[in-house]
């Protein structure tokens, strides 16, 4: 066992902990009231090479694997949930489905533009009827001459505004449905025939744009397939295995966020003659919070090392969204508790770390699907199959 | 990072689990129901080198580090609490606080024989002294041959079947926890009598007992550590104690856990297998996922240990989320078992019992929450007392 970070690690992390308090920090509450990503920080990334931090360098990437994206995106929604989701959706789905099954040469196409920042990627799966059964997807794709022809919706598709290139999956054989006749696309914003609706009005991540994805008739090379024809589900389902340990991560930096958000004020604010610090129910709820945020990151690191070393992680990814999402959703609420009214204050930042961090519990899969990928994963190490 | 076991570790946790299967599991309810800790399986983990498992070689020990050492505590604690939190005591309490603190002829005298299968019990409560054992009542005066006691000690696990008891007493009253000494005090001693037998909700098979302490003469030889520097020795076992009970609580969760999947497997309602009901499946899912949140936080502190960092704070957090997850999941995996939960015939009833006490033992969740906030507002340069 050994549980130090390398130091390329250490000076990633050093690095993200600098940008993030200079030059994000101060634009968190203006991303939040504007509902606009700022394009000036998410430039300032790509020069880092923040857009690129999982994949190899061949792509252009930065190569710090899976470790390396769970510590930005920990230091990212430390600061900043928007910012987080924009690159969240960006590399641990959107690219990464193409990372995971693409051709080499749609990699060397879109990647190196995804890497630096030029592309903004996204990823296409739920639908009007295609939620937590996504097997449900009915966007159509019809084979003509060397090309596809897109047809149908997809819908709260984060980064959908600002995507420049969107994975999507698309039912290519009705016969089969999802399950052997979906295949996945990648498809340029810029085609004839794709639209984007109006950005969702979210009750959180207001500068993390979501919308509604229309395809109608745009024309995909058919070089443009990511992966094998009619096993895009699969491909899709692989990313979402991945994308939960760093959506996990996030939910550590939120977790750890409020707790220190937390440590600040119970020195500064005084009652009944003292600093509430010295209140017993107020340091038993800086406790449970350390405690569930050391367990977490316990968790996180050990299974995106899991993942660095080509070993079985769905279950534990499961966990790591699944406890994530809880923990970070409790630690706000605590923080904000703590706080007193002050937390309820939009001209303080707690308010809108507790409306940033409900999401975690629905998206890339609500935790009843956690629960369930969980307990599949369980059942079957004692051979029993279950169906959702 | 580096997050695998290594292979002296892997074959350690083989054997422990083999040993735990063979020899524990089918003592495990009898343990239980008899009050009384299984003292053949006890001779036989001793035999195996189990009794003295961090102890150097050359003292009759195992030489295991820590991590290695719960891993034997998780195997233990799967088939059967009462015998891990025996093992525990005698182990990270006792034979530990020698090993750090003793001479060379203490360290000579004593692990061997701990090691051999004398058990070992740790005396540091008092009735008046709980969470709080900063007052001890328990006087320790040196006079005429030696240092002569009058006290009470109660909760003393292991005090039946004991051999040797580490005892704290004041022997400068004044001076607080600054005045206090540690003991190592034979059962044969005639002034030490080994009293009430408490009856327990759970962990029944841990010998729990009142100790009082009439007279005299202890040789000076057999004080541990400096004079009035008890309390740093009672500190340290008792940080070591909270990083075993972890292990511990990682075996309970995992032995409910393990009894309700088999238990849904079997029971059929509604026409399926209940394992095929989504609420169920639900718990089970909670139940692993904080599991292995344990698992690697548990693991976290014992490597910490290992490494000679400080690993008191991460030990504290792993013993109140252990206690929590232990009681949680056992408390789940009986709902599970319906009506049958209720039942003393089946071991779920018995690991619920158990697992109610790790919230107190070692420590009380509100004691350990305390001391995770001294640490946390520690580090945010407040003070704080209890």
């Amino acid at each position: 066992m050994d549980f130090t970070f390398s130091p390329h690690h250490i000076a990633l992390r050093r690095m993200l902990r600098e940008f993030c308090e200079e030059e994000l920090r101060p634009r968190a509450k203006r991303l939040d009231q504007t509902g606009q990503p700022d394009r000036e920080v998410l430039r300032q990334m790509g020069e880092l090479g923040l857009f690129g931090v999982p994949f190899s360098q061949k792509y252009g990437g930065m190569g710090a694997g899976e470790t390396g994206y769970c510590i930005l995106m920990e230091e990212l929604n430390r600061v900043c949930p928007s910012t987080a989701t924009i690159i969240g959706a960006h590399i641990g789905i959107g690219a990464m489905s193409l990372y995971l099954d693409g051709s080499e040469a749609l990699k060397q196409k879109y990647l190196p533009a995804i890497c630096a920042g030029r592309h903004i990627a996204a990823f296409g799966l739920t639908e009007p009827n295609a939620g937590s059964d996504a097997a449900g997807i009915q966007l159509r794709a019809v084979p003509e001459g060397d090309s596809y022809y897109l047809d149908g919706q997809k819908m709260w598709i984060t980064n959908g505004p600002i995507a420049d290139v969107v994975m999507v999956l698309a039912v290519t054989d009705p016969a089969l449905g999802a399950r052997g006749g979906a295949t996945v696309f990648a498809v340029e914003t810029k085609w004839d025939g794709f639209s984007v609706g109006k950005p969702e009005k979210k009750m959180g991540l207001h500068g993390s744009p979501t919308s509604l994805l229309n395809f109608d008739g745009v024309r995909v090379p058919k070089e443009n397939v990511v992966g094998q024809l009619g096993l895009g589900f699969v491909t899709f389902m692989k990313t979402l295995d991945i994308g939960r340990v760093s959506l996990g991560a996030a939910t550590l930096g939120g977790a750890q966020a409020a707790l220190e958000t937390a440590l600040r004020w119970v020195k500064v604010r005084s009652q009944f003659g003292r600093a509430i610090a010295q209140l017993q129910s107020i340091q038993f709820m800086l406790a449970d919070m350390a405690t569930d945020v050391e367990a977490l990151r316990s968790l996180v690191y050990r299974t995106a090392w899991l993942v660095d070393n080509g070993q079985p992680f769905i279950k534990e990814a499961g966990m790591c969204k699944l406890l994530g999402s809880e923990i970070a959703s409790r630690c706000i609420d605590r923080a904000l508790q703590i706080h007193g009214a002050l937390g309820l204050s939009r001209d303080f930042h707690l308010e809108r770390g507790w409306r940033d961090a409900r999401i975690a519990e629905i998206f890339e899969g609500t935790n009843e699907i956690q629960r369930i990928v969980i307990a599949s994963e369980l059942l079957q190490e004692v051979g029993v199959r279950i169906r959702p | 990072m580096d997050f695998n076991l290594s292979e002296e570790q892997v074959m350690f946790r083989d054997l422990f689990r083999d040993f735990a299967e063979k020899e524990v599991a089918k003592v495990a309810e009898h343990t239980d129901k008899a009050e009384a800790p299984p003292l053949e399986v006890l001779q036989k983990a001793a035999a195996q080198g189990f009794l003295g498992a961090t102890f150097p070689e050359a003292h009759g020990g195992a030489a295991m580090d820590q991590f290695t050492y719960g891993l034997l505590l998780t195997a233990l604690a799967r088939q059967c609490a009462s015998t891990a939190v025996t093992v525990a005591l005698h182990t990270s309490l006792v034979g530990m606080t020698i090993l750090e603190a003793g001479t060379e002829a203490q360290r000579a005298e004593y692990l061997p024989r701990l090691a051999g299968g004398e058990l070992g019990a740790f005396a540091l409560t008092e009735p008046e002294a709980g969470s709080d054992t900063r007052q001890l009542q328990t006087r320790a005066v040196l006079a005429q041959g030696g240092f002569h006691f009058d006290g009470v000690k109660t909760w003393v696990g292991n005090g039946g079947p004991a051999g040797l008891f580490l005892v704290f007493a004041a022997t400068d009253p004044a001076r607080r926890q600054d005045g206090i000494s540690a003991f190592l005090v034979d059962a044969a001693a005639p002034w030490l009598v080994v009293g009430h037998r408490e009856p327990t909700l759970g962990l029944r098979g841990l010998d729990v007992r009142t100790l009082y302490l009439e007279g005299g003469p202890l040789p000076e030889a057999a004080r541990l550590g400096p004079l009035n520097g008890g309390w740093a020795l009672a500190e340290q076992a008792q940080a070591r104690f909270k990083l075993a009970l972890a292990a511990i609580s990682l075996g309970v969760a995992e032995s409910a856990l393990d009894l309700g999947v088999r238990f849904a497997i079997e029971r059929k309602q509604f026409g399926t297998a209940i394992a095929q009901k989504g609420a169920l499946q639900a718990y089970f899912a909670d139940a692993t996922t904080e599991i292995e949140a344990l698992r690697h936080l548990t693991y976290y502190a014992a490597w910490l240990a290992d490494q000679g960092q400080p690993f008191a704070a991460a030990a504290n957090r792993a013993k109140l989320l252990g206690a929590r997850i232990a009681k949680e999941t056992a408390n789940r995996m009986l709902q599970v078992h319906g009506g049958y939960g209720f039942s003393d015939e089946y071991a779920i009833s018995r690991v619920y019992r158990d697992s109610r006490a790790l919230r107190i033992l070692g420590g009380t969740d509100e004691f350990v929450r305390f001391l995770i906030a001294q640490d946390v507002l520690q580090d945010a340069g407040v003070a704080i007392q209890p």
